[in-house]
C-alpha cells in the first residue's frame, strides 16, 4: 500500500517537469498491435525525435495525442495533468497541436481561412480582418505567407508553412510533426528545421517523426525509438549515430552498404534522343533530353523534385506526350536485333514489336496497382490479354503471385490479399514483382523506395541489381543521392528538364553531382555519353559554400538550391 | 395591362419558388457534405404535412366554433412542412452520418419513402374528409397575391416585385440568409470546411457530425417547406396525386446550375420555372407541347454538360460531399 502511494507521488513529481507524460499506452486495430504499452516523455522546450520504420506505431502513437485516435489502455498527462483526449478539439484546448504527414487544409480556402477554421470568435467574420492577423502572427515568427492565397495554389512547402502558423494561431506548445520533411526538397527542409529551432528557443516542446536518420541527427535533442509498436529506447542524440539508432530502429544490425556487382556491359537497349515535352502551361519540362541505357547496368537518374524525372519515364513508357526527339528499344525482327523507334505508340503496340519494357511508376497504388483488387488480380493485369480464351485464366496469375509471396517474402496472408491493405513495402514488392516476372529487357523504376523502411528498400536495390546482373537495363530514378551514387553504374543528373551531364558515380562526389542539380546546361550538345566529371562546366569555388545533409534530394549547398526548389515547387 | 414579357416573368418566379426552397435546402445540405437525393421525398413529405397542417388547424378551429385565421393557418403549415422535411432529412442524417450508409442509396430510399407517404396519407385523409382534401377560403387567401399599399401598385415595378404570395419573399430571404450565414460567418466556414474535407474540418477542431446533422435537418425543413408551396399555391390547398412529382429532382439539378451558391440559386430557379411554364404563355405554330414540357429536363442535360467541361476549382461541388467521414479511418 505505501509504497504504491510513494510510488505515485513520485510519477507525479516527474510528470510536474514533462511537457507530455504517455505512460503505457496501448491501442489495437482489430487484432493488430499498433502500439503496445509505450511510455514516451517529452521535456519542456526540448525537440524530441520519434524514430521508428514504416508500422512501428509512430504515427498512432501521437495520433493519440492530437485527438485522432483515442487509446485503449494507458495514461496521458500534459504538464503534470491527467488528461482525457477524445478529439483535436481537446487537443488544442491542451496546447498541443500536430501537423499530420497528409495536410489537413481545406484545398479552396485560402491560407487565412485554413489558420482560423473552427476557432471562437465573432460571428461574422471579415477576410481582411483574418488575413491581416495572420500576417502580423506570421510576421512575428519570420514566415513568408500571403494569407489571400488559396491553398489549391501553394506548394508543397507553402502548405506546411501554413500548417505550423495554424497550430501557432492555436496557441499551442507542443507541437507535433508527422514526417514534416518527406515532400520538401534539401533546402526547404533547412529552412522547416531553422523554424523548428526559433520555436525551442521560444520554449515550445515538439516531437519530430521520422525515418531518416540524418534528420533525427541534425535536429533533435533526444531520440525516442519505436519497433513494431513497441519502445525500444530512448537516447540524447548527441550520443548516438547512425549505426546505433538503424541497429535499434531495425533490431539487428545492418549494414547499410549497397552492392554494386560487377557485371559485363552488354548490347544497348534504350536510346534516348533528343526527347522534348512541354506540360500543359508550354513549359518545357524536358528539354533535348538524350542517353543511352545498356543491358547489366544500372543508369541512375539524379535531380531534385520536378526537375522532369516522372515526365521522362512516362514519355519513354508511352504515358507522356512528347513533342520532339526520339525513344528507340531494342527489339526484334525477323529474328534480328533491331533499335525500335517507340514514341508515341501504345503499350500495346510496343509489346507486339516483340519489345518488353516494364515500368514501376511512382504511383504505386495509382499507376502501378489496383488497390481495391486482390494480388492474383493485380498479377492479372499484366497477363490477361495472353490467352485466347473468352474466359480469363486465373491459374497461372494464382500460381506466380504464390511465387512472388514466397521468393520476396511478401507479408500477406495469401494471393488472395486485397493490395490496397498491404504495407508500402510489400505493395512496392508485388508491383515490382509481377514487372520482373515479365522478363524485360528494360526495366524503368521511379523512386521504388519512397516510404520504406530500411529493410524493404535493400531488398529492393536486390531485386534491381539481380536484374541487371541478368543483362536487363535498369534505369534507377531516386531521390537520395547517397544510394545513387552506391547503386548506379552510370548516373545521369538532371537539371529543369535538361541533362547536364552522365557521370561515373564511383568517382564523382555527391558535392559534384549536387551542383550539377542545380546547374543550367549552356549547351546541351556538349554531352556525350559518357563524360568524365571534369568536363562539366562548374564554378568549382562553389564547393566551398557549406554542404546541406544528404536529405532526400541529395546534398550541395542551401543557396543553390533556392532557385530551382521554387521551380520545383512551381511544377507540383 | 401586362404585356406578354411581364406576365411571362411573374409566372416564372411563381414556378420557379419551389424549385429555388428544394435547390436551397439541397444546397445547404451538400455544403456539409452530405448529397441528400431524398428532395423529392422531403418535398413530398412537407407538401402533406402542410396542408394537413392547414386542414387541421381549420377542423380544430371549427370544432372550437372560432374563425380561422389566415395568418395561422399559413403559419401551420410553414412549421408542419418544415417538420416534415426536417423529420425525413434526419432519418438520413442518422442513417448516413452515424451508421455511416451509403449516401446515394439513403436519399433514394427517402425519396420513395415520402413519395409514397405523401400520396397515401393525402389519399387517406382526402377519403375522410369525403372525398378530398382541401382547405378552406380564409387559408387560401393567405397563400394569394399580396396587396402591398403603394408598392403593389406601381406600374410595372409593382405586379414585377410586390405581387406575388409571401412565399416567394420567404424563398428570397431564406437564399439571402443563407449566402450570408455561409460565405460572411464563422458557422459557415467551418461548415463549408466540413463539407470540403471532413478531415482538415476535424483536425481544426469542428464537429463534423454536428455541422453535417444541423445543416442537412434544416436542409431538410427547407426542402419540405418547397413542397407546401407545391401543395398550398401552386394547386391551392388542394391535394393532388402526385403534386411534386419531378420538381424534388430539378431542384437537385438546380444546385449543380446554381454551382452551390444561394444567390445564384435565385437567379436559375426563376429561368426553370420559366421553361416550365412558358408553353403557356409562347406558342409556336406547329409545335406540340410536348417539346415545351421537355425543355426543363433537356436544359437540365445541357446544364450538366457545360458544368462537367468546364472544371473549376472555386464553382465545383464541395470536395467531401457524398462521402460518409469517420475519424479513425487510415489512410
Amino acid at each position: 500500500m505505501s509504497l504504491t502511494g510513494s510510488l505515485q507521488i513520485e510519477d507525479d513529481l516527474m510528470s510536474d517537469t514533462l511537457a507530455v507524460h504517455m505512460e503505457n499506452i496501448t491501442k489495437t486495430f482489430g487484432k493488430v498491435y499498433a502500439n503496445k504499452d509505450v511510455s514516451l516523455e517529452l521535456r519542456q522546450g526540448e525537440i524530441l525525435a520519434l524514430l521508428g520504420e514504416n508500422g512501428s506505431g509512430k504515427t498512432s502513437l501521437v495520433n493519440m495525442l492530437s485527438g485522432i485516435y483515442f487509446p485503449d489502455s494507458g495514461e496521458i498527462f500534459v504538464q503534470g495533468k491527467k488528461v482525457t483526449i477524445r478529439s483535436p478539439r481537446d487537443a488544442y484546448g491542451l496546447g498541443i497541436g500536430m501537423i499530420h504527414q497528409h495536410f489537413k487544409l481545406v484545398d479552396v480556402f485560402t491560407a487565412a481561412e485554413n489558420i482560423v477554421l473552427g476557432q471562437p470568435g465573432a460571428l461574422a467574420m471579415s477576410k481582411r480582418h483574418i488575413e491581416s492577423r495572420v500576417a502580423e502572427l506570421a510576421g512575428r515568427y519570420g514566415f513568408e505567407i500571403d494569407p489571400a492565397k488559396p491553398v489549391y495554389e501553394m506548394s508543397v512547402s507553402e502548405k506546411q508553412t501554413t500548417e505550423i502558423i495554424k497550430i501557432l494561431y492555436r496557441g499551442a506548445d507542443i507541437l507535433i510533426l508527422d514526417e514534416p520533411t518527406a515532400v520538401l526538397t534539401p533546402h526547404e527542409t533547412d529552412k522547416l528545421f531553422a523554424v523548428m529551432r526559433n520555436m525551442k528557443a521560444d520554449g515550445k516542446s515538439i516531437i519530430i517523426i521520422t525515418h531518416k536518420l540524418g534528420e533525427v541527427l541534425a535536429v533533435s535533442d533526444r531520440t525516442h525509438v519505436l519497433r513494431k509498436g513497441e519502445c525500444v529506447a530512448t537516447v540524447n542524440t548527441a550520443e548516438t549515430g547512425k549505426a546505433q539508432l538503424t541497429e535499434m530502429m531495425v533490431g539487428r544490425p545492418v549494414s547499410l552498404h549497397i552492392e554494386r556487382p560487377h557485371t559485363a556491359k552488354n548490347d544497348e537497349r534504350l536510346r534516348v534522343v533528343d526527347l522534348t515535352c512541354c506540360n500543359k502551361d508550354g513549359l518545357k519540362t524536358l528539354d533535348k533530353v538524350s542517353f543511352t541505357a545498356y543491358g547489366g547496368e544500372i543508369l541512375g537518374i539524379a535531380g531534385i523534385a520536378g526537375s522532369g524525372q516522372k515526365e521522362l519515364c512516362e514519355a519513354i513508357a508511352g504515358l507522356y506526350p512528347a513533342i520532339g526527339g526520339a525513344v528507340l528499344m531494342r527489339g526484334q525482327w525477323e529474328g534480328e536485333a533491331v533499335m525500335e523507334p517507340v514514341l508515341g505508340l501504345g503499350p500495346d503496340v510496343i509489346s507486339k514489336k516483340g519489345i518488353s519494357m516494364a515500368f514501376v511508376p511512382e504511383d504505386r497504388l495509382g499507376m502501378g496497382l489496383v488497390a481495391a483488387m486482390n494480388i492474383t488480380d493485380n498479377v492479372m493485369l499484366r497477363s490477361y490479354k495472353n490467352s485466347k480464351s473468352p474466359l480469363v485464366d486465373r491459374k497461372t496469375p494464382r500460381v506466380l503471385a504464390e511465387h512472388l509471396i514466397e521468393q520476396l517474402a511478401i507479408v500477406a496472408p495469401g494471393p488472395g490479399a486485397i493490395v490496397g491493405r498491404l504495407s508500402g513495402g510489400n505493395v512496392q514488392k508485388v508491383l515490382i514483382g509481377r514487372e520482373i516476372a515479365q522478363e524485360p529487357t528494360v526495366l524503368i523504376v521511379a523512386y521504388p523506395v519512397r516510404g520504406l523502411d530500411i529493410n524493404s528498400s535493400y531488398k529492393i536495390y536486390d531485386l534491381l541489381n539481380e536484374q541487371k546482373k541478368k543483362g536487363v537495363a535498369v534505369v534507377f530514378i531516386g531521390e537520395d543521392l547517397d544510394v545513387l551514387l552506391e547503386l548506379s553504374d552510370r548516373l545521369l543528373v538532371l537539371s529543369s528538364g535538361r541533362v547536364s551531364g552522365i557521370v561515373d558515380p564511383r568517382t564523382v562526389t555527391k558535392e559534384e553531382v549536387g551542383m550539377m542539380m542545380v546547374l543550367d546546361v549552356v549547351d546541351p550538345s556538349n554531352v556525350s555519353s559518357e563524360p568524365p566529371p571534369e568536363q562539366l562546366q562548374m564554378d568549382l569555388s562553389l564547393q566551398d559554400v557549406e554542404m546541406g545533409a544528404s536529405a532526400g534530394g541529395g546534398s550541395a549547398s542551401a543557396d543553390l538550391f533556392l532557385r530551382d526548389a521554387e521551380a520545383g515547387g512551381k511544377a507540383q | 395591362m401586362l404585356d406578354l414579357g411581364t406576365t411571362l416573368v411573374m409566372a416564372a418566379v411563381l414556378a420557379g419558388t419551389p424549385l429555388l426552397l428544394g435547390a436551397l435546402g439541397e444546397i445547404l445540405t451538400e455544403r456539409s457534405g452530405n448529397l441528400n437525393l431524398g428532395v423529392e421525398g422531403m418535398m413530398f413529405m412537407g407538401a402533406i404535412m402542410g396542408l394537413m397542417g392547414s386542414f387541421m388547424y381549420e377542423q380544430a378551429m371549427t370544432a372550437a366554433g372560432a374563425q380561422t385565421i389566415g395568418f395561422f393557418s399559413a403559419l401551420a403549415a410553414l412549421v408542419m412542412s418544415f417538420a416534415a422535411g426536417a423529420f425525413g432529412a434526419l432519418i438520413y442524417s442518422f442513417l448516413t452520418i452515424t451508421l455511416r450508409s451509403n449516401q446515394n442509396v439513403t436519399g433514394l430510399v427517402l425519396t420513395i419513402f415520402g413519395t409514397g407517404f405523401a400520396n397515401f396519407l393525402g389519399e387517406f385523409a382526402g377519403q375522410q374528409a369525403g372525398g378530398y382534401l382541401a382547405v378552406g377560403a380564409a387559408t387560401k387567401a393567405a397563400f394569394a397575391p399580396l396587396a402591398i399599399p403603394f408598392l403593389s401598385d406601381i406600374p410595372l415595378l409593382g405586379p414585377l416585385f410586390f405581387q406575388y404570395n409571401w412565399m416567394v419573399y420567404f424563398a428570397l430571404a431564406v437564399a439571402v440568409v443563407m449566402a450570408v450565414f455561409l460565405f460572411r460567418t464563422r458557422f459557415g466556414l467551418n461548415l463549408r470546411a466540413v463539407g470540403e474535407d471532413p478531415a482538415a474540418a476535424d483536425a481544426a477542431g469542428i464537429s463534423v457530425s454536428r455541422y453535417r446533422y444541423m445543416a442537412t435537418v434544416i436542409g431538410g425543413g427547407i426542402c419540405g417547406t418547397g413542397g407546401m408551396y407545391m401543395s398550398m399555391v401552386t394547386t391551392s390547398g388542394v391535394w393532388v396525386h402526385g403534386c411534386v412529382t419531378g420538381y424534388g429532382w430539378l431542384a437537385v439539378a438546380l444546385v449543380i446550375f446554381a454551382t452551390w451558391s444561394p444567390l445564384r440559386g435565385i437567379l436559375v430557379a426563376a429561368v426553370f420555372g420559366g421553361l416550365m411554364v412558358v408553353r403557356m404563355y409562347v406558342s409556336i405554330p406547329g409545335l406540340p407541347i410536348q417539346i415545351y414540357e421537355m425543355l426543363p429536363y433537356v436544359a437540365t442535360i445541357l446544364v450538366l454538360i457545360i458544368t462537367s467541361v468546364r472544371q473549376s476549382k472555386k464553382h465545383a461541388m464541395p470536395a467531401g460531399t457524398g462521402l460518409n467521414y469517420f475519424r479513425e479511418d487510415r489512410e
